[in-house]
Protein backbone atom coordinates (compact mmCIF):
# COMPACT_ATOMS: atom_id res chain seq x y z
CA UNK A 1 0.00 0.00 0.00
CA UNK A 2 0.79 3.15 -0.80
CA UNK A 3 1.58 4.72 2.80
CA UNK A 4 3.77 1.78 3.68
CA UNK A 5 6.79 0.14 2.01
CA UNK A 6 5.01 -1.95 -0.22
CA UNK A 7 3.89 -1.80 -3.81
CA UNK A 8 0.17 -2.31 -4.00
CA UNK A 9 -0.13 -6.25 -5.17
CA UNK A 10 -0.77 -6.93 -9.04
CA UNK A 11 -3.49 -9.45 -9.59
CA UNK A 12 -2.20 -11.96 -12.04
CA UNK A 13 1.04 -13.79 -11.49
CA UNK A 14 3.36 -14.05 -14.28
CA UNK A 15 2.70 -17.03 -15.23
CA UNK A 16 -0.58 -16.23 -15.79
CA UNK A 17 -0.23 -13.27 -17.72
CA UNK A 18 2.04 -15.55 -19.91
CA UNK A 19 -0.47 -17.99 -20.05
CA UNK A 20 -3.29 -15.27 -21.30
CA UNK A 21 -1.08 -12.83 -22.76
CA UNK A 22 1.25 -14.10 -26.17
CA UNK A 23 4.65 -13.06 -25.74
CA UNK A 24 4.17 -11.58 -22.21
CA UNK A 25 8.03 -10.54 -21.13
CA UNK A 26 9.54 -11.64 -24.52
CA UNK A 27 10.94 -8.01 -24.35
CA UNK A 28 11.49 -8.24 -20.30
CA UNK A 29 15.49 -7.63 -20.83
CA UNK A 30 16.19 -3.76 -22.11
CA UNK A 31 19.04 -5.54 -23.89
CA UNK A 32 16.40 -7.07 -26.21
CA UNK A 33 14.76 -3.60 -26.58
CA UNK A 34 16.38 -1.51 -29.72
CA UNK A 35 15.86 1.60 -28.67
CA UNK A 36 17.39 0.80 -25.17
CA UNK A 37 19.91 2.76 -24.58
CA UNK A 38 18.82 6.40 -27.11
CA UNK A 39 22.09 6.71 -28.01
CA UNK A 40 23.92 3.66 -30.05
CA UNK A 41 26.44 4.15 -32.53
CA UNK A 42 25.69 2.29 -35.84
CA UNK A 43 28.97 0.94 -37.46
CA UNK A 44 27.08 0.15 -40.49
CA UNK A 45 25.69 3.51 -41.04
CA UNK A 46 22.57 1.41 -42.17
CA UNK A 47 24.02 0.81 -45.79
CA UNK A 48 24.85 4.69 -46.17
CA UNK A 49 27.82 4.56 -48.31
CA UNK A 50 28.95 8.07 -47.63
CA UNK A 51 30.27 9.94 -44.32
CA UNK A 52 28.93 13.31 -46.02
CA UNK A 53 26.07 12.37 -48.60
CA UNK A 54 26.43 14.03 -52.55
CA UNK A 55 24.46 17.60 -52.60
CA UNK A 56 21.27 17.81 -54.27
CA UNK A 57 21.80 20.65 -56.53
CA UNK A 58 20.01 23.38 -55.86
CA UNK A 59 17.66 25.15 -58.68
CA UNK A 60 16.34 27.73 -56.65
CA UNK A 61 16.75 29.78 -53.68
CA UNK A 62 15.67 27.86 -51.13
CA UNK A 63 14.69 28.88 -48.20
CA UNK A 64 16.30 27.63 -44.75
CA UNK A 65 15.99 27.66 -41.42
CA UNK A 66 18.81 30.07 -39.50
CA UNK A 67 19.94 27.60 -37.40
CA UNK A 68 21.25 25.61 -39.88
CA UNK A 69 24.70 26.54 -40.70
CA UNK A 70 24.19 25.37 -44.32
CA UNK A 71 21.50 24.12 -46.73
CA UNK A 72 20.98 20.54 -45.98
CA UNK A 73 22.38 18.05 -48.33
CA UNK A 74 19.20 16.80 -49.42
CA UNK A 75 15.86 18.69 -49.03
CA UNK A 76 12.50 18.95 -50.55
CA UNK A 77 10.80 20.46 -53.41
CA UNK A 78 7.62 20.00 -53.31
CA UNK A 79 5.89 23.69 -53.41
CA UNK A 80 8.73 26.26 -54.02
CA UNK A 81 7.29 29.75 -52.66
CA UNK A 82 5.21 31.70 -54.52
CA UNK A 83 2.71 34.48 -54.43
CA UNK A 84 2.08 36.90 -51.54
CA UNK A 85 2.03 33.56 -49.37
CA UNK A 86 5.75 33.19 -50.11
CA UNK A 87 7.11 36.44 -49.53
CA UNK A 88 5.74 35.91 -45.80
CA UNK A 89 7.01 32.54 -45.05
CA UNK A 90 10.25 33.83 -46.81
CA UNK A 91 10.21 37.03 -44.26
CA UNK A 92 8.93 34.04 -41.53
CA UNK A 93 12.78 32.17 -42.21
CA UNK A 94 14.60 35.08 -41.18
CA UNK A 95 13.38 34.67 -37.68
CA UNK A 96 15.21 31.53 -35.94
CA UNK A 97 13.12 28.40 -34.42
CA UNK A 98 12.98 29.72 -31.09
CA UNK A 99 11.01 32.30 -32.36
CA UNK A 100 7.05 33.26 -31.92
CA UNK A 101 7.50 35.54 -34.90
CA UNK A 102 8.72 32.45 -37.06
CA UNK A 103 5.86 30.58 -36.33
CA UNK A 104 3.06 33.31 -36.35
CA UNK A 105 4.44 34.07 -39.96
CA UNK A 106 3.98 30.74 -41.31
CA UNK A 107 0.34 30.01 -40.11
CA UNK A 108 -0.31 33.62 -41.97
CA UNK A 109 1.36 32.21 -45.08
CA UNK A 110 -0.57 29.20 -44.47
CA UNK A 111 -3.81 31.21 -44.22
CA UNK A 112 -2.80 33.57 -47.18
CA UNK A 113 -1.86 30.27 -49.25
CA UNK A 114 -5.07 28.75 -49.14
CA UNK A 115 -7.18 31.94 -49.89
CA UNK A 116 -4.37 32.52 -53.04
CA UNK A 117 -5.21 28.74 -54.29
CA UNK A 118 -9.43 29.29 -53.91
CA UNK A 119 -9.14 32.10 -55.54
CA UNK A 120 -6.70 31.08 -58.68
CA UNK A 121 -8.97 28.01 -58.93
CA UNK A 122 -12.03 29.77 -59.56
CA UNK A 123 -10.04 30.59 -63.00
CA UNK A 124 -9.53 27.07 -63.20
CA UNK A 125 -11.72 24.37 -64.98
CA UNK A 126 -11.73 23.03 -61.45
CA UNK A 127 -12.33 25.35 -59.03
CA UNK A 128 -12.03 24.37 -54.97
CA UNK A 129 -15.81 22.67 -53.73
CA UNK A 130 -15.54 22.66 -50.78
CA UNK A 131 -18.50 20.15 -50.44
CA UNK A 132 -16.42 16.97 -52.19
CA UNK A 133 -13.63 18.87 -51.02
CA UNK A 134 -14.39 18.11 -47.26
CA UNK A 135 -15.72 15.06 -47.96
CA UNK A 136 -18.69 15.69 -45.99
CA UNK A 137 -20.42 12.58 -48.05
CA UNK A 138 -19.41 10.63 -46.15
CA UNK A 139 -21.56 11.37 -43.19
CA UNK A 140 -24.35 9.57 -45.85
CA UNK A 141 -22.65 6.67 -46.89
CA UNK A 142 -20.67 6.04 -43.00
CA UNK A 143 -23.28 6.30 -41.06
CA UNK A 144 -22.88 9.52 -40.15
CA UNK A 145 -25.69 10.04 -37.03
CA UNK A 146 -25.21 6.41 -36.06
CA UNK A 147 -21.78 7.12 -35.35
CA UNK A 148 -22.72 9.43 -33.20
CA UNK A 149 -25.65 9.66 -31.05
CA UNK A 150 -26.21 7.19 -27.91
CA UNK A 151 -22.32 7.14 -27.70
CA UNK A 152 -20.33 8.95 -24.93
CA UNK A 153 -18.22 10.91 -27.57
CA UNK A 154 -17.12 14.35 -25.80
CA UNK A 155 -16.02 15.42 -29.46
CA UNK A 156 -18.90 15.99 -30.73
CA UNK A 157 -19.66 19.65 -28.61
CA UNK A 158 -16.99 20.87 -30.85
CA UNK A 159 -17.55 19.10 -33.96
CA UNK A 160 -20.40 21.89 -34.37
CA UNK A 161 -17.58 24.41 -35.05
CA UNK A 162 -16.01 22.23 -38.09
CA UNK A 163 -18.70 23.50 -40.32
CA UNK A 164 -17.95 27.04 -39.45
CA UNK A 165 -14.28 26.99 -39.95
CA UNK A 166 -14.31 25.71 -43.47
CA UNK A 167 -17.92 27.18 -44.60
CA UNK A 168 -17.65 30.44 -42.69
CA UNK A 169 -14.79 32.18 -44.87
CA UNK A 170 -16.25 31.17 -47.71
CA UNK A 171 -19.84 32.64 -46.53
CA UNK A 172 -18.27 35.43 -45.77
CA UNK A 173 -16.41 35.57 -49.35
CA UNK A 174 -19.75 35.30 -51.10
CA UNK A 175 -21.07 37.92 -48.27
CA UNK A 176 -19.05 40.08 -49.44
CA UNK A 177 -18.82 39.78 -52.86
CA UNK A 178 -22.44 39.82 -52.87
CA UNK A 179 -22.38 43.44 -51.24
CA UNK A 180 -19.73 44.77 -53.12
CA UNK A 181 -21.46 43.59 -56.38
CA UNK A 182 -24.68 45.40 -55.30
CA UNK A 183 -23.15 48.70 -54.45
CA UNK A 184 -20.99 48.57 -57.76
CA UNK A 185 -24.08 47.57 -59.30
CA UNK A 186 -25.87 51.18 -57.75
CA UNK A 187 -23.50 53.14 -58.36
CA UNK A 188 -23.16 52.27 -62.10
CA UNK A 189 -27.25 52.63 -62.04
CA UNK A 190 -26.27 56.38 -60.35
CA UNK A 191 -23.58 57.17 -62.53
CA UNK A 192 -25.82 55.81 -65.90
CA UNK A 193 -29.28 57.93 -64.67
CA UNK A 194 -27.18 60.70 -64.52
CA UNK A 195 -26.10 60.33 -67.43
CA UNK A 196 -29.29 60.06 -69.35
CA UNK A 197 -30.15 63.74 -67.71
CA UNK A 198 -30.82 66.70 -70.11
CA UNK A 199 -27.75 68.80 -70.04
CA UNK A 200 -29.12 72.59 -70.15
CA UNK B 1 -0.28 10.45 -62.24
CA UNK B 2 -3.03 10.39 -59.63
CA UNK B 3 -1.74 11.74 -56.27
CA UNK B 4 -3.94 13.69 -52.96
CA UNK B 5 -3.43 17.15 -52.70
CA UNK B 6 -4.09 19.88 -49.57
CA UNK B 7 -6.62 22.70 -50.38
CA UNK B 8 -7.40 24.13 -46.71
CA UNK B 9 -8.14 22.94 -43.52
CA UNK B 10 -10.37 20.13 -43.56
CA UNK B 11 -10.10 20.09 -47.41
CA UNK B 12 -8.46 17.39 -49.78
CA UNK B 13 -8.91 16.52 -53.20
CA UNK B 14 -7.25 14.31 -55.53
CA UNK B 15 -5.11 16.22 -58.52
CA UNK B 16 -3.31 15.33 -61.88
CA UNK B 17 0.26 15.80 -60.35
CA UNK B 18 3.75 15.29 -62.36
CA UNK B 19 5.92 11.94 -61.35
CA UNK B 20 8.09 12.56 -59.44
CA UNK B 21 11.55 12.95 -60.75
CA UNK B 22 15.18 11.93 -59.50
CA UNK B 23 16.58 14.94 -57.80
CA UNK B 24 19.65 13.03 -55.89
CA UNK B 25 22.03 10.38 -57.42
CA UNK B 26 20.70 8.12 -54.14
CA UNK B 27 16.88 9.06 -54.84
CA UNK B 28 14.46 6.35 -55.82
CA UNK B 29 10.98 6.59 -57.08
CA UNK B 30 8.83 4.30 -56.02
CA UNK B 31 5.44 3.19 -57.15
CA UNK B 32 2.91 3.15 -54.41
CA UNK B 33 0.94 0.00 -53.93
CA UNK B 34 -0.65 0.71 -50.59
CA UNK B 35 -0.77 3.58 -47.94
CA UNK B 36 -2.24 4.51 -45.00
CA UNK B 37 -3.86 7.87 -43.17
CA UNK B 38 -2.26 8.23 -39.89
CA UNK B 39 -3.18 10.38 -36.55
CA UNK B 40 -0.57 12.77 -37.67
CA UNK B 41 -2.19 13.42 -40.83
CA UNK B 42 -5.15 14.86 -39.37
CA UNK B 43 -2.75 17.27 -37.30
CA UNK B 44 -2.06 18.55 -41.15
CA UNK B 45 -5.30 18.32 -42.01
CA UNK B 46 -7.43 20.47 -39.53
CA UNK B 47 -4.43 23.39 -40.85
CA UNK B 48 -2.49 23.04 -37.38
CA UNK B 49 0.88 22.49 -38.86
CA UNK B 50 2.63 25.59 -39.55
CA UNK B 51 3.86 25.75 -43.43
CA UNK B 52 1.42 23.00 -44.68
CA UNK B 53 1.76 24.52 -48.23
CA UNK B 54 -1.42 24.18 -50.67
CA UNK B 55 -0.95 21.38 -53.19
CA UNK B 56 1.53 19.61 -51.16
CA UNK B 57 0.58 15.45 -50.90
CA UNK B 58 0.50 13.59 -47.63
CA UNK B 59 1.48 10.53 -46.71
CA UNK B 60 4.18 8.68 -44.52
CA UNK B 61 3.19 5.16 -44.35
CA UNK B 62 3.49 3.93 -47.64
CA UNK B 63 4.51 0.14 -49.50
CA UNK B 64 5.90 -0.16 -53.23
CA UNK B 65 7.64 -1.17 -56.34
CA UNK B 66 11.03 0.32 -57.14
CA UNK B 67 9.91 2.19 -60.44
CA UNK B 68 13.61 4.28 -60.91
CA UNK B 69 16.77 4.69 -59.07
CA UNK B 70 19.56 7.07 -59.16
CA UNK B 71 22.95 6.66 -60.47
CA UNK B 72 24.12 6.29 -56.76
CA UNK B 73 22.21 3.51 -55.70
CA UNK B 74 24.00 0.32 -55.07
CA UNK B 75 21.13 -1.54 -53.23
CA UNK B 76 17.42 -1.43 -54.69
CA UNK B 77 16.69 -2.42 -57.96
CA UNK B 78 14.13 -1.33 -59.92
CA UNK B 79 11.55 -3.91 -59.70
CA UNK B 80 12.30 -4.54 -55.74
CA UNK B 81 9.30 -4.26 -53.09
CA UNK B 82 10.13 -2.11 -50.08
CA UNK B 83 8.84 -1.12 -47.36
CA UNK B 84 9.68 2.66 -46.53
CA UNK B 85 9.99 4.08 -42.88
CA UNK B 86 8.30 7.84 -42.29
CA UNK B 87 11.64 9.06 -41.39
CA UNK B 88 14.01 10.70 -44.33
CA UNK B 89 17.08 10.16 -43.17
CA UNK B 90 20.83 10.35 -44.20
CA UNK B 91 22.72 7.26 -42.40
CA UNK B 92 25.70 9.18 -41.15
CA UNK B 93 25.11 12.74 -39.37
CA UNK B 94 25.68 12.86 -36.06
CA UNK B 95 21.85 12.04 -34.94
CA UNK B 96 21.90 8.79 -37.71
CA UNK B 97 25.43 7.76 -36.72
CA UNK B 98 23.77 6.97 -32.88
CA UNK B 99 20.37 5.65 -33.95
CA UNK B 100 18.42 8.78 -33.82
CA UNK B 101 17.14 8.61 -37.70
CA UNK B 102 14.45 10.39 -36.86
CA UNK B 103 16.27 13.69 -35.99
CA UNK B 104 18.23 13.70 -39.33
CA UNK B 105 19.73 16.74 -39.48
CA UNK B 106 20.61 16.39 -43.27
CA UNK B 107 17.27 16.27 -44.79
CA UNK B 108 15.26 19.21 -43.10
CA UNK B 109 16.48 22.76 -43.87
CA UNK B 110 13.25 24.07 -42.64
CA UNK B 111 13.91 23.25 -39.11
CA UNK B 112 16.56 21.83 -36.84
CA UNK B 113 13.74 20.97 -33.96
CA UNK B 114 12.37 18.38 -36.00
CA UNK B 115 13.73 15.28 -38.52
CA UNK B 116 12.41 14.97 -42.17
CA UNK B 117 9.25 12.98 -42.78
CA UNK B 118 7.35 12.50 -46.77
CA UNK B 119 4.34 14.10 -46.64
CA UNK B 120 4.30 16.16 -43.58
CA UNK B 121 4.82 19.73 -44.70
CA UNK B 122 7.63 22.23 -45.14
CA UNK B 123 8.15 22.04 -41.73
CA UNK B 124 9.56 18.73 -41.87
CA UNK B 125 11.32 18.97 -44.77
CA UNK B 126 9.06 19.36 -48.08
CA UNK B 127 9.03 16.41 -49.27
CA UNK B 128 5.19 15.37 -50.98
CA UNK B 129 4.12 11.84 -49.67
CA UNK B 130 2.70 8.62 -50.26
CA UNK B 131 -0.63 8.95 -50.65
CA UNK B 132 -0.19 9.41 -54.65
CA UNK B 133 0.64 6.65 -57.62
CA UNK B 134 4.54 7.85 -57.21
CA UNK B 135 6.94 9.35 -54.68
CA UNK B 136 10.59 10.43 -54.27
CA UNK B 137 12.07 8.01 -52.02
CA UNK B 138 15.86 9.91 -50.69
CA UNK B 139 18.75 7.95 -49.92
CA UNK B 140 17.29 4.67 -50.81
CA UNK B 141 20.53 2.92 -50.15
CA UNK B 142 19.30 3.68 -46.17
CA UNK B 143 15.69 3.95 -45.88
CA UNK B 144 13.54 1.41 -47.43
CA UNK B 145 13.87 -2.07 -46.80
CA UNK B 146 12.59 -5.36 -49.15
CA UNK B 147 9.23 -6.79 -48.05
CA UNK B 148 10.20 -10.10 -46.40
CA UNK B 149 8.20 -13.30 -48.44
CA UNK B 150 6.55 -14.11 -44.85
CA UNK B 151 5.14 -10.49 -44.69
CA UNK B 152 1.68 -9.53 -45.81
CA UNK B 153 1.33 -6.40 -47.43
CA UNK B 154 -1.28 -5.21 -44.88
CA UNK B 155 1.64 -5.79 -41.90
CA UNK B 156 3.98 -4.52 -43.99
CA UNK B 157 2.24 -0.63 -44.35
CA UNK B 158 1.90 -0.44 -40.63
CA UNK B 159 5.27 -1.24 -40.12
CA UNK B 160 6.10 2.14 -41.59
CA UNK B 161 5.08 4.21 -38.77
CA UNK B 162 2.15 3.12 -36.45
CA UNK B 163 3.24 -0.52 -35.23
CA UNK B 164 7.15 0.76 -34.91
CA UNK B 165 5.42 3.85 -32.67
CA UNK B 166 3.82 2.03 -31.08
CA UNK B 167 6.37 -0.45 -29.67
CA UNK B 168 9.04 2.52 -29.63
CA UNK B 169 6.82 4.54 -26.95
CA UNK B 170 6.49 1.58 -24.59
CA UNK B 171 10.20 1.12 -25.07
CA UNK B 172 10.03 4.51 -23.80
CA UNK B 173 8.21 4.22 -20.77
CA UNK B 174 11.67 2.10 -18.98
CA UNK B 175 8.78 -0.54 -18.09
CA UNK B 176 10.02 -2.90 -15.41
CA UNK B 177 8.15 -5.88 -14.74
CA UNK B 178 4.84 -5.72 -12.96
CA UNK B 179 4.26 -2.06 -13.80
CA UNK B 180 1.27 -0.36 -14.15
CA UNK B 181 0.88 0.92 -17.20
CA UNK B 182 -1.24 3.77 -18.77
CA UNK B 183 -2.12 4.15 -21.82
CA UNK B 184 -4.02 7.96 -23.29
CA UNK B 185 -5.27 6.97 -26.68
CA UNK B 186 -7.27 3.94 -28.09
CA UNK B 187 -6.08 5.00 -31.60
CA UNK B 188 -3.61 2.78 -33.59
CA UNK B 189 -0.46 3.84 -32.38
CA UNK B 190 -2.23 3.53 -28.07
CA UNK B 191 -3.14 0.23 -29.32
CA UNK B 192 0.00 -1.39 -30.43
CA UNK B 193 1.73 0.62 -27.27
CA UNK B 194 -0.44 -1.04 -25.21
CA UNK B 195 -0.25 -4.68 -26.70
CA UNK B 196 3.67 -3.67 -26.66
CA UNK B 197 3.71 -3.37 -23.21
CA UNK B 198 3.03 -6.79 -21.84
CA UNK B 199 5.86 -7.68 -24.27
CA UNK B 200 8.03 -5.43 -21.65
CA UNK B 201 6.62 -7.37 -18.65
CA UNK B 202 4.07 -4.60 -17.55
CA UNK B 203 1.97 -6.11 -14.56
CA UNK B 204 -1.54 -3.90 -15.57
CA UNK B 205 -2.02 -2.23 -18.77
CA UNK B 206 -4.80 0.43 -18.29
CA UNK B 207 -6.29 2.24 -21.54
CA UNK B 208 -7.91 5.35 -21.72
CA UNK B 209 -10.27 7.05 -24.39
CA UNK B 210 -13.69 8.60 -24.94
CA UNK B 211 -14.86 6.45 -27.97
CA UNK B 212 -16.65 3.24 -27.31
CA UNK B 213 -15.58 1.18 -30.25
CA UNK B 214 -11.54 1.75 -30.16
CA UNK B 215 -12.00 0.73 -26.31
CA UNK B 216 -13.24 -2.52 -27.36
CA UNK B 217 -10.01 -2.77 -29.28
CA UNK B 218 -7.98 -1.75 -26.67
CA UNK B 219 -9.69 -4.95 -25.12
CA UNK B 220 -9.18 -7.38 -27.72
CA UNK B 221 -6.48 -6.63 -29.67
CA UNK B 222 -4.27 -4.95 -26.46
CA UNK B 223 -5.89 -7.63 -23.76
CA UNK B 224 -5.85 -4.21 -21.71
CA UNK B 225 -8.45 -2.70 -18.80
CA UNK B 226 -10.48 0.20 -20.48
CA UNK B 227 -12.09 3.27 -18.49
CA UNK B 228 -14.27 5.76 -21.06
CA UNK B 229 -13.12 9.31 -19.63
CA UNK B 230 -16.59 10.71 -20.11
CA UNK B 231 -17.99 8.27 -17.75
CA UNK B 232 -16.09 9.73 -14.86
CA UNK B 233 -16.51 13.30 -12.98
CA UNK B 234 -12.75 13.05 -12.96
CA UNK B 235 -10.48 10.46 -14.55
CA UNK B 236 -7.02 11.45 -12.82
CA UNK B 237 -8.99 10.65 -9.47
CA UNK B 238 -10.49 7.75 -11.26
CA UNK B 239 -6.66 6.25 -11.63
CA UNK B 240 -5.50 6.79 -8.64
CA UNK B 241 -8.98 4.80 -6.73
CA UNK B 242 -7.36 2.25 -9.19
CA UNK B 243 -3.82 1.99 -7.95
CA UNK B 244 -4.44 2.15 -4.64
CA UNK B 245 -3.83 5.83 -4.48
CA UNK B 246 -0.24 5.07 -5.65
CA UNK B 247 -0.78 5.96 -9.20
CA UNK B 248 0.87 4.51 -12.38
CA UNK B 249 4.71 3.61 -12.90
CA UNK B 250 4.13 4.73 -16.36
CA UNK B 251 2.04 6.27 -18.81
CA UNK B 252 2.34 6.76 -22.58
CA UNK B 253 0.66 9.39 -24.69
CA UNK B 254 -0.53 8.78 -27.59
CA UNK B 255 -3.45 11.30 -28.47
CA UNK B 256 -1.19 14.86 -29.07
CA UNK B 257 -2.42 17.80 -30.19
CA UNK B 258 -5.84 17.24 -30.37
CA UNK B 259 -6.65 15.91 -27.20
CA UNK B 260 -10.59 16.43 -26.37
CA UNK B 261 -11.86 16.79 -22.61
CA UNK B 262 -11.02 19.89 -21.75
CA UNK B 263 -13.35 22.48 -24.05
CA UNK B 264 -11.03 25.56 -23.44
CA UNK B 265 -7.80 23.48 -24.39
CA UNK B 266 -9.51 21.92 -27.60
CA UNK B 267 -10.71 24.76 -28.62
CA UNK B 268 -7.65 26.90 -27.81
CA UNK B 269 -5.63 24.89 -29.79
CA UNK B 270 -7.08 22.76 -32.29
CA UNK B 271 -9.21 25.19 -33.46
CA UNK B 272 -8.04 28.42 -33.13
CA UNK B 273 -4.45 27.45 -32.94
CA UNK B 274 -3.38 29.76 -30.15
CA UNK B 275 -1.32 26.96 -28.35
CA UNK B 276 1.03 24.26 -30.00
CA UNK B 277 -1.48 21.67 -28.56
CA UNK B 278 -3.72 20.35 -26.30
CA UNK B 279 -2.30 19.04 -23.92
CA UNK B 280 -5.13 17.30 -21.86
CA UNK B 281 -4.30 14.03 -22.19
CA UNK B 282 -0.29 14.61 -20.98
CA UNK B 283 -1.75 17.03 -18.53
CA UNK B 284 -3.87 13.48 -17.32
CA UNK B 285 -0.69 11.67 -17.74
CA UNK B 286 1.31 13.53 -14.86
CA UNK B 287 -1.41 14.25 -12.54
CA UNK B 288 -2.10 10.31 -12.74
CA UNK B 289 1.30 8.56 -12.91
CA UNK B 290 2.83 8.38 -9.10
CA UNK B 291 5.98 10.31 -7.95
CA UNK B 292 8.97 9.00 -9.10
CA UNK B 293 7.24 8.04 -12.70
CA UNK B 294 8.35 8.20 -16.16
CA UNK B 295 6.01 9.34 -19.32
CA UNK B 296 6.16 8.78 -22.33
CA UNK B 297 5.16 10.97 -25.32
CA UNK B 298 4.73 9.52 -28.86
CA UNK B 299 1.44 12.04 -29.25
CA UNK B 300 2.58 15.03 -31.72
CA UNK B 301 2.69 18.72 -30.36
CA UNK B 302 3.26 21.83 -32.42
CA UNK B 303 5.82 24.00 -32.11
CA UNK B 304 4.13 26.77 -30.87
CA UNK B 305 3.84 26.39 -26.63
CA UNK B 306 1.05 24.17 -24.93
CA UNK B 307 -0.34 25.51 -21.68
CA UNK B 308 1.43 21.86 -20.03
CA UNK B 309 1.32 21.43 -16.05
CA UNK B 310 4.85 21.69 -15.90
CA UNK B 311 4.97 22.49 -11.94
CA UNK B 312 3.69 19.10 -11.23
CA UNK B 313 5.74 17.28 -13.31
CA UNK B 314 8.64 18.86 -11.58
CA UNK B 315 7.51 18.43 -8.13
CA UNK B 316 6.55 14.60 -9.00
CA UNK B 317 10.31 13.93 -10.11
CA UNK B 318 8.80 12.80 -13.54
CA UNK B 319 10.99 11.37 -16.28
CA UNK B 320 10.33 11.91 -19.87
CA UNK B 321 10.88 10.79 -23.20
CA UNK B 322 9.78 11.78 -26.02
CA UNK B 323 10.82 11.21 -29.75
CA UNK B 324 9.61 10.95 -33.45
CA UNK B 325 10.08 7.16 -33.85
CA UNK B 326 13.12 6.09 -34.94
CA UNK B 327 11.16 3.55 -37.49
CA UNK B 328 14.11 1.78 -38.97
CA UNK B 329 15.75 0.99 -35.76
CA UNK B 330 12.61 -0.99 -34.13
CA UNK B 331 12.62 -3.44 -37.59
CA UNK B 332 14.76 -6.35 -36.80
CA UNK B 333 13.27 -6.81 -33.47
CA UNK B 334 9.55 -6.27 -34.13
CA UNK B 335 9.44 -8.26 -37.58
CA UNK B 336 10.26 -10.97 -34.55
CA UNK B 337 6.98 -9.72 -32.58
CA UNK B 338 5.08 -10.32 -35.98
CA UNK B 339 6.11 -13.43 -37.25
CA UNK B 340 5.63 -15.34 -34.11
CA UNK B 341 2.07 -13.21 -33.74
CA UNK B 342 2.59 -11.24 -30.93
CA UNK B 343 1.45 -8.19 -32.71
CA UNK B 344 -0.75 -8.58 -35.56
CA UNK B 345 -0.88 -4.70 -37.34
CA UNK B 346 -3.07 -5.66 -40.04
CA UNK B 347 -6.01 -6.43 -37.31
CA UNK B 348 -6.43 -2.69 -36.85
CA UNK B 349 -7.31 -2.28 -40.26
CA UNK B 350 -11.06 -1.42 -40.85
CA UNK B 351 -11.48 0.64 -44.52
CA UNK B 352 -9.91 0.05 -47.04
CA UNK B 353 -10.36 3.78 -49.33
CA UNK B 354 -9.74 4.07 -52.71
CA UNK B 355 -7.09 7.08 -53.73
CA UNK B 356 -10.46 8.55 -55.52
CA UNK B 357 -11.98 9.05 -52.51
CA UNK B 358 -9.63 10.22 -50.21
CA UNK B 359 -11.66 12.87 -49.06
CA UNK B 360 -14.27 10.90 -47.89
CA UNK B 361 -11.27 8.65 -46.31
CA UNK B 362 -10.38 11.91 -44.34
CA UNK B 363 -13.24 12.69 -43.39
CA UNK B 364 -14.49 9.08 -42.05
CA UNK B 365 -11.13 8.92 -40.09
CA UNK B 366 -10.94 12.76 -38.51
CA UNK B 367 -14.43 12.46 -37.55
CA UNK B 368 -14.09 9.22 -35.94
CA UNK B 369 -17.34 7.81 -38.07
CA UNK B 370 -18.07 3.92 -38.97
CA UNK B 371 -15.79 2.88 -36.25
CA UNK B 372 -12.91 3.80 -38.03
CA UNK B 373 -9.57 2.89 -36.05
CA UNK B 374 -6.91 2.62 -39.27
CA UNK B 375 -7.84 3.49 -42.94
CA UNK B 376 -5.48 2.40 -45.43
CA UNK B 377 -5.28 3.85 -49.19
CA UNK B 378 -5.63 2.11 -52.05
CA UNK B 379 -4.24 4.03 -55.53
CA UNK B 380 -5.85 3.76 -59.13
CA UNK B 381 -3.40 1.49 -60.55
CA UNK B 382 -2.16 -1.10 -57.70
N1 LIG C 1 6.08 10.00 -32.24
C1 LIG C 1 5.84 9.53 -33.46
O1 LIG C 1 6.74 9.09 -34.15
C2 LIG C 1 4.44 9.47 -33.95
C3 LIG C 1 4.12 8.62 -35.00
C4 LIG C 1 2.78 8.46 -35.36
C5 LIG C 1 1.82 9.18 -34.71
N2 LIG C 1 2.17 10.05 -33.73
C6 LIG C 1 1.17 10.82 -32.99
O2 LIG C 1 0.52 9.96 -32.08
C7 LIG C 1 -0.80 10.41 -31.84
C8 LIG C 1 -1.78 9.28 -32.03
O3 LIG C 1 -1.77 8.80 -33.36
P1 LIG C 1 -2.96 7.86 -33.88
O4 LIG C 1 -2.67 7.52 -35.30
O5 LIG C 1 -3.18 6.76 -32.93
O6 LIG C 1 -4.14 8.95 -33.84
P2 LIG C 1 -5.73 8.89 -33.59
O7 LIG C 1 -6.22 10.27 -33.82
O8 LIG C 1 -6.34 7.80 -34.38
O9 LIG C 1 -5.87 8.51 -32.04
C9 LIG C 1 -5.92 9.43 -31.00
C10 LIG C 1 -6.91 8.90 -29.97
O10 LIG C 1 -6.86 9.70 -28.79
C11 LIG C 1 -8.18 9.80 -28.26
N3 LIG C 1 -8.23 10.92 -27.32
C12 LIG C 1 -8.55 12.22 -27.55
N4 LIG C 1 -8.45 12.93 -26.41
C13 LIG C 1 -8.08 12.06 -25.43
C14 LIG C 1 -7.80 12.19 -24.05
N5 LIG C 1 -7.86 13.39 -23.43
N6 LIG C 1 -7.45 11.09 -23.35
C15 LIG C 1 -7.36 9.89 -23.96
N7 LIG C 1 -7.61 9.68 -25.27
C16 LIG C 1 -7.95 10.77 -26.00
C17 LIG C 1 -9.01 9.95 -29.51
O11 LIG C 1 -10.37 9.64 -29.25
C18 LIG C 1 -8.36 8.93 -30.44
O12 LIG C 1 -8.92 7.65 -30.32
C19 LIG C 1 -1.00 11.59 -32.79
O13 LIG C 1 -0.75 12.80 -32.11
C20 LIG C 1 0.06 11.39 -33.82
O14 LIG C 1 0.45 12.60 -34.43
C21 LIG C 1 3.47 10.20 -33.35
ZN1 LIG D 1 2.36 8.99 -38.56
ZN1 LIG E 1 21.10 11.84 -40.79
Amino acid sequence: MTYTPHKPPIAESPEELRRRIPGWGVDLDPRDRPSVPKLQFQEDFTGAHWEFPERQPEKYPRERSVEHGMLTPVFGTAQPLSGVSGAIRRHAYRYAEGRMAHWLLLVLGDRVDAWEHHLKSLLTLRPDNPITETGVKAEFTHHGLRSRVGQHRTDLKHQVLDPVIVGGPWIAAAGAAYVGARSMARSLARVGSDGRRPVH
Amino acid sequence: MRAMAYRGPYKVRVEEKQRPRIEHPNDAIVRVQLAAICGSDLHLYHGLMPDTRIGHTFGHEFIGVVDEVGSSVQDLRVGDRVMVPFNVFCGTCWYCARGLYSNCHNVNPNATAVGGIYGYSHTTGGYDGGQAEFVRVPFADVGPSRIPDWMADEDAVLLTDMTATGYFGAQLGDIVQGDVVLVFGAGPVGLVAARSAWLMGAGRVIVIDHLDHRLEKARTFAHAETYNFTEYGDIVLEMKKATDWLGADVAIDCVGAEADGDFVQHVTSAKLKLQGGSPVALNWAIDSVRKGATISVMGAYGPLFSAVKFGDAMNKGLTFHTNQCPVKRQWPRLFEHVRNGYLKPSELVTHRVPLEDIAEGYHVFSAKLDGCIKPLVVPTAA
